[in-house]
């Protein structure tokens, strides 16, 4: 069966092949150039002031290539759609099942290959991919403020979204068995997952660490406030996830208004006792989390796709003919 | 064991509508059974059940003296060629023909290779630019490479033209000549039927209306026609299938395993196409009207 498996996904496979294969092209010989950049300019710089515009103005460098970042967020979605959706779907819609599901093999050793073979493809073409683009784009995501701003693209989740959406895309085929409205519901499974996900599970894999100190300035530290109201620390955690950083006084009250616009704090001199006096509220998580994060999130995806597997496996059986 | 295909009660349901309710026949071994009845019958339901692509939600089915779609084994003793001789377009015919050899271990793969020479078919050609008789002639030799005990075709020559529905029937006929198999077709036409069934079962609304071998029920039945009279009339070995009446005369179709010697009639036999529609008027009669009633003709 793993041989007929294989000459229905041939030419799939050559099609993502060839995309991958371009992929390392265009990474492999830009990426060696990024390196050289980041040797030159960002890794030599001295002073804080010369390393902040070394950082821009090589931030700013092969921008088109550094866009494709979404790849490794789309693949997933064009595995899902198109190689997991129609594999039972336009079977059902032109009759061939009823050819493959009266040879000498049962239906669920048919399925079960089926399954394994291009699943397997999938994870392993939105591994490469991520792959990549995570080395490609590691001198950049090095002199980044956080990495978890491009959490989806790096790593190894894009592994798990692709099982998952492979798996989302067979079972939605195998219930629909038609193929156009079953892309489209994977497509819209897809992406509603993954958006609850990103959104509302993933900052809270891990319980976020409230912190309450003394305000230190640090290098690259800023203050933020728009429309009068209480004022936010920017750039003091780097690497860290930060969901809210601001600031309140003594008494415990949240600082805002024209606080630095005031007194002792519009002197060069007087800044330093102006601020001494705050606290920085701080919520976030840790840079260190960030691969445990990867792996819990890959784990959660890898689960819904075994789901969504034996829910196939489950109708298959269930939704004869 | 003499019977390649027995149910009991057989039906099966699809939501709230039952597409086979009720059916009970036999198919003996060894024979070219031709599955008659209008669209809606049942067939499809009953062929698909057989192979086991689908299960039954009430009663009992056996083929071959198991169970349907039991195991690997099982699928490999029945030989099936769908609606329409689905194949996959973008595959070519000795792609197919590799399909056959990896999914069946009783594949016979030389058979398979001579067939498509003999249909003069070029192996390298995709399924999706052949003919729609060239297709059905692949689907038949797919079913048939895989030696099967029981084939099953289902209208295999419905959306064919009078030429290829002939070449197609012509193809099984020399299959059914070469190799001990038990063939199963359907159709809602029984001239497609007639030049290759040594058996006939006529379905209506899920139940046998009529089964048995073609001579048989050809030479049990007779046409008469005569001056016009009261079929109640009729000795009661002779049962009464069909009347018509004009003002004068009566013409009947009935079954009679003893021979009509009542000078009174003009006995001409039957055509199989007569017996059919006989029964399945009989059939549509009874559904629409409980008590019998006389057709009359001006």
């Amino acid at each position: 069966m793993i041989r007929f498996a294989w000459l229905q996904f041939r030419l799939q496979a050559a099609v993502a092949l060839g995309a991958l294969a371009l992929l390392a092209v265009m990474l492999g010989f830009t990426g060696p150039h990024v390196v050289h950049l980041y040797d030159t300019t960002v890794a030599t710089c001295a002073t804080h002031a010369k390393c902040s515009s070394a950082i821009t103005a090589f931030q700013s460098s092969f921008h088109l290539l550094q866009d494709l970042g979404i790849l490794v967020i789309v693949v997933p979605a064009l595995i899902g759609i198109f190689w997991g959706a129609p594999l039972v779907a336009r079977e059902s819609e032109t009759g061939t099942n009823l050819l493959v599901w009266t040879q000498s093999i049962t239906r669920t050793r048919w399925i079960a290959t089926k399954l394994c073979l291009v699943g397997l493809a999938s994870m392993a073409v939105a591994g490469l991919c991520s792959l990549a683009i995570t080395w490609w784009s590691s001198p950049f995501d090095r002199v980044g403020a956080t990495q978890f701003p491009a959490f989806s693209q790096r790593g190894v989740v894009p592994i798990g979204y692709a099982a998952f959406a492979f798996a989302l895309g067979v079972a939605t085929g195998v219930l629909i068995r038609r193929t156009l409205p079953a892309m489209a519901a994977t497509l819209v499974g897809f992406v509603a997952v993954r958006v609850v996900v990103t959104l509302w599970v993933r900052p809270n894999l891990e319980t976020k660490i409230h912190t309450i100190a003394a305000l230190h300035m640090t290098p690259g530290m800023g203050f933020d406030q728009s429309n009068n109201g209480p004022i936010s620390v920017v750039g003091g955690h780097p690497g860290d996830w930060v969901f809210s950083d601001h600031l309140i006084d003594k008494s415990g009250h949240a600082v805002g208004g024209n606080f630095f616009n005031q007194g002792a704090c519009l002197t060069n001199r007087g800044f330093a006792a102006c601020v001494g006096k705050l606290r920085e509220v701080l919520v976030y998580q840790p840079a260190n989390r960030y691969w445990v994060f990867q792996w819990y999130e890959t784990a959660i995806f890898l689960v819904l796709a075994l789901i969504f597997g034996a829910l196939t496996f489950w109708w298959m059986r269930r939704r004869t003919s | 064991m003499t019977t390649a295909l027995e149910t009991n009660e057989l039906g099966k349901q699809y939501g709230r509508r039952w597409a086979l309710h009720d059916c009970t026949l036999t198919i003996p071994k060894g024979k070219v059974v031709g599955l008659v009845g209008p669209n809606g019958a049942g067939k499809t339901t009953l062929l698909h059940l057989a192979v086991g692509l689908i299960t039954p939600t009430s009663g009992t089915i056996r083929v071959l003296g198991g169970r349907p779609g039991d195991g690997p084994s099982k699928l490999a003793q029945m030989g099936f060629v769908a609606q329409a001789t689905p194949t996959y377009a973008g595959l070519s015919i000795s792609n197919h023909l590799r399909m056959g050899a990896w999914l069946n271990p009783t594949w016979d793969g030389d058979l398979a290779r001579r067939r498509i020479e003999q249909l003069g078919l070029d192996p390298r050609q995709k399924t999706g630019s052949l003919s729609g008789g060239q297709r059905a002639q692949v689907a038949l030799t797919l079913a048939i490479a895989k030696r099967p005990d029981l084939l099953l075709l289902d209208e295999p020559v419905a959306a064919l033209d009078p030429l290829a529905r002939r070449e197609f029937l012509q193809g099984l006929m020399e299959i059914v000549a070469e190799h001990d198999v038990t063939v199963v077709l359907s159709s809602h036409l029984v001239a497609d039927l007639e030049r290759v069934c040594d058996y006939l079962v006529v379905l209506v609304t899920s139940h046998v209306q009529l089964a048995g071998d073609v001579d048989k029920l050809l030479a049990s039945h007779h046409r008469l026609s005569g001056l016009r009279r009261d079929p109640r009339s009729l000795p009661a070995s002779q049962h009464v299938i069909e009347e018509s009446h004009t003002d004068r005369q009566s013409t009947l179709l009935v079954r009679s395993d003893a021979p009509i010697l009542d000078p009174a009639w003009t006995v001409t036999p039957v055509t199989l196409d007569d017996l059919v529609l006989a029964y399945m008027g009989q059939a549509r009669d009874a559904e629409r009207a409980p008590q019998p009633r006389m057709s009359v003709i001006r």
